[in-house]
């Protein structure tokens, strides 16, 4: 199942553009996140958000950008065996890839549901777990994307224009 | 109000580097769900939690945290004050609750921060 979230409008247009196109990035940088590697998790967002900074980038868009992926690099890590990010920056916008190595949203429509989680004691003690993360991430986004199966992996990606 | 006032109203510790009790302290929010943190500061504010793990201190990099009191005695790793005296992110510690925290401080005239 695969779905989109666009905020803006005629985004998935773009997006599919975007795609097809595979426009090259100023910049691509790529983070390995641990399963259940909470001392590390956030290093990645709190890099991108900094890297952006030095761009000269809005501070209303940086906490959005931070928000939006610190957010999705929790989910990583508390919900998946372990995965990646893949930063892309362009001169408009940031596209930022998490790719997870299984396993899977049993059901996005849920996951998307605010309140519903699947996180267990140790992730709920932390902090997390309110099942407010993909909301979350989709408010602070001009577009998400997702495309997840039970037992695969799970691509999330959001694209946040400065 | 300084963070010193805010300290001594609290009856509180400071963990962190003595020189930021001279910090001015403009609004505050209090909560344990870190997504409820996230979406809710809209602007550099206090926060007031019981969490201690070190993702609190790694919430500093995403969104702007005037400093960060404990409430109901918990006192985070000595890492995780080192953590912080990096960022330049005060410290409190107090025994009381987060809801007297809150309410001695909103009572003496510190806003909430803007949702």
């Amino acid at each position: 199942m695969a779905e989109y979230w666009n905020i803006t409008e005629n985004a998935q247009v773009n997006f599919e553009k975007f795609k097809k196109e595979k426009p090259e990035p100023e910049m691509s940088i790529t983070y390995k996140v641990g399963h259940k590697d909470f001392v590390n998790s956030g290093k990645a967002s709190s890099e991108i958000k900094l890297m952006l900074k030095r761009l000269g980038v809005n501070p209303e868009i940086l906490r959005r950008v931070a928000v939006a992926s610190y957010e999705a690099e929790i989910n990583v890590t508390a919900h998946s065996i372990g995965g990646n990010i893949i930063c892309d920056i362009y001169l408009d916008c940031v596209h930022i890839k998490f790719k997870d190595n299984g396993p899977g949203i049993k059901s996005l429509e849920k996951a998307l549901e605010p309140g519903w989680s699947t996180a267990d004691d140790l992730v709920r003690e932390m902090g997390f777990g309110a099942g407010l993360g993909l909301p979350n991430i989709k408010k602070n986004s001009d577009i998400m994307h997702i495309d997840s199966e039970e037992s695969k992996s799970t691509l999330l990606e959001i694209i946040i224009f400065y | 109000m300084k963070l010193r006032e805010l300290v001594e109203l609290l009856e509180g510790t400071i963990l962190t580097d003595p020189e930021h009790l001279d910090r001015e302290i403009t609004c505050a929010f209090g909560s344990d769900l870190i997504s409820d943190i996230l979406m809710c500061t809209k602007e550099a504010t206090l926060l007031l939690t019981g969490l201690t793990n070190p993702q609190v201190i790694r919430l500093s990099d995403m969104i702007d945290l005037l400093g960060i009191v404990f409430v109901r005695g918990k006192k985070p790793a000595e890492d995780l004050i080192e953590m912080a005296n990096e960022r330049d992110l005060p410290l409190i510690t107090t025994k009381f609750t987060l809801y007297k925290s809150a309410g001695i401080l909103y009572n003496t005239g510190l806003r909430s921060c803007k949702i």
